[in-house]
């Protein structure tokens, strides 16, 4: 509660009072909501036990349509986030190059993809591999959507590494320097392996984007993902409303474990020995850049970004 | 080259156009709804807090596409709800993407305000109350005004954010920039000119909106 202590001062008897009707109030019309939210669903017959029941007495359900879809979705998440870390390595170190050949290209590179909606690289790839590879079309959007989610997440990563490196405290390149390494050297042996503790919580977060960004696929290209074949669920057993009700409670969970793990893995690292004095943390966020400005980074050593 | 802007047949201005219009009204209802949530969430009753909690981290962790298509099938496929609408689909489905991107994009406004809440030291408020102000000047005077100058730049990336998702509508089939992209690519052979247009038409979008609310962000920033 320590959010609450800027703008409110500890409540009086007359604030107590008053929070109190406020909560009441509260109360009052939310169970209203809630009531004519429930009306209107068994207006429309989907609180039906025939709805819900498929969900616990058809293992079918499970078995041939939400497992592999979540197979699906992790695999290609996985994927993306795989080929996309080194990628964005490359490029981020590459924005922070003492050469402008190599720096300006990466940072055309690097705002190009970031300033792209996933959805119309998503479209091109499709389109790219069906008309210039004999990429089967079993897979084909399998690959669309990881090529997509690449290019895109390389970008993004790109920041997280740049931000990630910048925000070490600048002692560790002055030292690693006057002991004589080339800059190659400090780069691998001294900043990165630094930046990596600092940047994993961002990258975890970074995952729970990539993770509901595969659903893009599902709709657009076909990929057989969760969300379609949680759609699959809703025309086989006519009830959309609990089809899209449990897939949203399965992403929601998956995200929120992804979520928790970062805020842990952050915090275990920020109170770590070998803390090296620095945190980057992205917006765990759908379909949301990680802009460098939205990241906080903060640097107990005053060099931060 | 470009023999394939075919402006009688596909309507690449319009689809901007919608483009910009979805993320215009989404904007403005997000910014309320989530500047609502904000206030919800640091406000000193506990069952509004805990509501605007369980709804941020619930709605920001399912994916906007599930949203959006549930927008469609779900409300109004299935309930019937026409968003004021005489039944027309073309309306009605412009209307739920807006609602949905509303839903979605409030729970990141309202980290974004309570962030920018959180960023102003507790002694602002402290040396407010110390020297004997009420509530409203607390809030109105010292605690929101710094606030709002710290939030800018978060609230400019989800701008920005949201300007790209609205490509998600194109899964209801609202007539935006990524569904005529689909259909262009499907039909015309020039697909790498095509896609650059589309690229070049959000490249035109984001990249001055960026600069120009970060010019902002930096202007508007405390100096601590």
């Amino acid at each position: 509660m320590t959010n609450l202590s800027v703008l409110y001062d500890a409540p009086g008897p007359r604030a107590k009072r008053r929070n109190a009707a406020l909560a009441v109030l509260f109360i009052v019309v939310l169970g209203l909501l809630l009531w004519v939210t429930i009306n209107a669903l068994n207006d429309k017959n989907q609180l039906d036990a025939e709805k819900w029941d498929p969900f616990v007495t058809d293992s079918r359900v499970w078995s041939t349509y939400l497992w592999p879809g979540l197979q699906e979705t992790l695999k290609a998440a996985f994927l993306s986030l795989v080929i996309a870390l080194p990628l964005g390595a490359i490029l981020g170190i590459g924005r922070l190059s003492d050469h402008w050949w190599i720096r300006r290209p990466c940072d055309v590179v690097v705002e190009f993809f970031r300033a792209l909606p996933v959805l119309l690289l998503m479209l091109f790839a499709n389109e790219a591999y069906f008309q210039w590879s004999d990429v089967d079309r079993e897979v084909r959007p399998l690959y669309a959507v990881v090529t997509a989610l690449v290019l895109y997440n390389a970008s993004v990563l790109a920041e997280i590494v740049r931000a990630g490196v910048k925000s070490l405290p600048s002692g560790q390149q002055d030292a690693s320097r006057a002991i004589g390494m080339r800059k190659g050297q400090t780069m691998v042996t001294i900043l990165l392996p630094q930046a990596v503790t600092v940047m994993l919580p961002a990258i975890v977060s970074q995952l729970v984007v990539i993770v509901k960004d595969t659903t893009l696929g599902g709709v657009m290209l076909g990929f057989g993902e969760l969300l379609s074949n949680a759609r699959l669920v809703s025309t086989n057993y006519s009830n959309t409303i609990a089809a899209y009700a449990v897939a949203a409670a399965i992403f929601i969970v998956l995200n929120f474990l992804l979520t928790s793990f970062a805020s842990w893995l952050e915090k275990k690292i920020r109170r770590g020995k070998r803390n090296p004095g620095a945190s980057v943390t992205g917006e765990p966020s759908g379909l949301e850049p990680t802009a460098p400005s939205s990241m906080t980074v903060t640097a107990s050593a005053g060099s931060a970004a | 080259m470009f023999d394939f802007l075919d402006l009688e047949r596909y309507d690449l201005f319009g689809v901007f156009w919608t483009t910009i219009q979805l993320t215009v009204y989404s904007a403005i209802g997000s910014l309320i709804w989530g500047t609502i949530l904000a206030g919800m969430r640091v406000s000193p009753v506990p069952i509004m807090r805990g509501f605007a909690t369980v709804y941020v981290n619930l709605l920001r962790n399912t994916p906007l596409t599930l949203i959006i298509v549930f927008c469609s099938l779900g409300l109004n496929q299935t309930l019937g709800v026409t968003m004021f609408t005489d039944g027309d689909p073309e309306p009605t489905n412009f209307r739920l993407a807006v609602l949905g991107f509303i839903v979605y994009t409030a729970t990141f406004v309202c980290e974004a305000i309570r962030s920018g809440i959180n960023t102003v030291p507790v002694g602002q408020a402290e040396a407010a109350r110390a020297i004997g102000l009420p509530f409203t000047q607390v809030l109105g005077t010292i605690v929101l005004p710094q606030a709002f100058r710290a939030v800018i730049a978060p609230l400019a990336n989800v701008l920005i954010a949201l300007t790209k998702n609205t490509t998600v509508a194109a899964a209801i089939g609202v007539a935006e920039a990524s569904l005529l992209m689909k259909e262009m690519i499907e039909n015309e052979a020039q697909t790498i000119p095509i896609a650059l247009v589309f690229a070049f038409g959000f490249i035109i979008l984001t990249l001055p909106m960026g600069l120009f609310l970060g010019w902002v962000a930096n202007r508007m920033a405390v100096k601590r």
